[in-house]
């Protein structure tokens, strides 16, 4: 597998024990991009898988509900993802447990996300995730996110990946307090529309998650409608023929 | 310099032996000087008159901002100009020597140089070079054949596009143009949307920051706007100048005026033909 060839030489400097740690992602899924808006938070992220360069799953739900008041979205390795969500299963679960009337809230897991990848990482075996939590809870909202080495932050919007680069200057541009919903997902289709234009790793079939204090709802997949009538792009060679 | 005991014929083109050096050098752990780059935003698009195109004014020296105010969008002919992005040594030297060539070439066939003739002049060299001439480039005019929008990359590849980004600061530039840009923009709208990408860039990357500059090219005519927009001004300036507290006493105050050394006379003979 050219993968593991290519990056075989830059790891073996480390321990011995290399088959017990993660030292390069295999599947994995790309950006996610998310905000607060008037009720919540909107969170928006395709439905690839690619393994290396070939995108091997195109129904890949990278965003899900945790407990009653959060969402998790995520880039990055999807195994270590699914293994995440069962850590998050086993919190929640014990919260339920005290049956106290309290649930855990979204800075709660975030905090709680933010342990888990940051000790991952000191023990040189992390999970190569970036992701990306909203909740609300008691009317507040809450948007954070949480990198495979631990950095975490919270923020009116973030991105992860390629977001960053493409995704943030339209958010920080177009964002301002109480979005409407429509306008939400306008903007968030417009992110989702660039990465899907200079994303190597992006397809056209994406999901919308909404969390309010009602609760969440992801949307059925759907593509965004694109534009390649240029006529640069028809004609690019006008005025030389035979140049490229 | 080794001197060789047996006469070696002079090789002509560029030598590549130092580079094997600079990779044995590097392999020790000597780090290499930086290069002044100039880490950028440059942008170009084609709206219904023209072309136009827009930089941002940072250059720097590693994590050093070297120049607040560098101009990175270059002569090339009275109807082209040309963004660089990358080592400046390399955009200016580059876009120099293609620009002197396209002159000679306009002297020997008497009319306006085209776009691709410029295209094809530093596709040529960077290839030559293998990608060691640092050089990406957005080179825009109009010409005979109409506007023209090209950008070229250090290796020597190019793109024909209706609107196009280089530099560090090209992915959210790019956003901005992916998400406003439509075909028959007029001038305002043009300079606008430039604008807003190139402000996109010096906001959101570290490596381009400063000043907006905009060059608009249209048939028979070209408007170079210099610090166009000056997003970045500095805001927190002492009131108070310069005081010194000590001041040296002055005992004694002489002038004494230089004496004349040539006598110049007013009524000479005019000068002999």
């Amino acid at each position: 597998m050219s993968l593991s060839e290519s990056n075989q030489a830059q790891h073996n400097s480390l321990l011995s024990s290399d088959s017990q740690r993660t030292l390069y992602p295999y599947v994995t899924g790309t950006s996610v991009v998310a905000l607060k808006y008037k009720d919540g938070i909107l969170m928006a992220a395709d439905m690839g898988g690619s393994y290396g360069s070939t995108l091997r799953y195109k129904s890949v739900e990278r965003m899900k509900p945790v407990g009653k008041h959060s969402l998790l979205g995520a880039s990055g390795e999807l195994s270590d993802f699914q293994e995440l969500l069962r850590y998050l299963d086993e919190l929640i679960l014990y919260d339920n447990m005290w049956d106290d009337g309290n649930s855990l809230g979204p800075k709660e897991v975030h905090n709680y996300l933010t342990r888990v990848m940051y000790n991952r990482r000191n023990k040189f075996n992390p999970l190569w995730n970036t992701l990306v939590l909203g909740g609300v809870k008691n009317g507040q909202k809450y948007l954070g996110t949480v990198t495979m080495i631990g950095v975490h932050f919270e923020d009116n919007h973030v991105a992860t990946g390629f977001g960053n680069h493409l995704a943030r200057p339209i958010l920080r541009d177009e964002w301002h307090e109480n979005l409407s919903f429509e306008d939400g997902v306008k903007i968030l289709e417009k992110c989702m529309r660039v990465l899907l234009y200079r994303d190597r790793s992006a397809v056209n079939k994406l999901q919308i998650a909404k969390i309010t204090e009602e609760g969440v709802t992801i949307s059925q997949p759907y593509s965004l409608k694109t534009f390649w009538g240029f006529s640069a792009f028809q004609n690019p060679t006008v005025g030389a023929e035979g140049s490229w | 310099m080794s001197k060789s005991a047996v006469e070696v014929p002079p090789r002509c083109g560029f030598s590549f032996d130092l580079c094997r050096r600079n990779a044995m050098l590097s392999e020790k752990g000597v780090q290499a000087p930086s290069y002044r780059k100039t880490g950028t935003t440059i942008v170009g698009l084609v709206f219904q008159d023209g072309v136009i195109l827009g930089a941002d004014t940072r250059a720097t020296e590693g994590p050093i901002v070297c120049d607040k105010n560098c101009e990175k969008i270059h002569y090339m002919a009275p109807n082209i100009y040309c963004c660089g992005a990358g080592t400046a040594a390399d955009t200016e030297a580059v876009t120099d020597m293609v620009s002197s060539q396209l002159q000679l070439h306009r002297h020997h066939t008497g009319r306006e140089s085209r776009v691709i003739t410029a295209l094809t002049l530093l596709k040529k060299h960077l290839f030559n070079y293998q990608g060691h001439v640092q050089a990406a480039l957005v080179l825009g005019g109009v010409d005979i054949t109409g506007p023209h929008l090209h950008t070229i990359y250090p290796h020597g590849s190019t793109d024909t596009l209706p609107f196009a980004t280089m530099g560090s600061g090209s992915l959210a530039a790019m956003a901005i143009f992916e998400t406003k840009y439509k075909e028959g923009l007029t001038s305002d709208e043009g300079i606008k949307l430039v604008t807003e990408a190139i402000c996109s860039g010096i906001f959101n990357d570290l490596g381009s920051g400063s000043n907006v500059d905009v060059c608009v090219i249209t048939k028979g005519h070209k408007e170079y706007l210099r610090n166009h927009l000056l997003p970045n001004p500095r805001t927190y300036v002492s009131p108070k100048d310069y005081s010194l507290s000590k001041k040296t006493e002055v005992l004694l105050t002489k002038i004494t005026p230089l004496k004349e050394k040539v006598q110049v006379i007013e009524r000479g003979d005019a000068m002999e033909e």
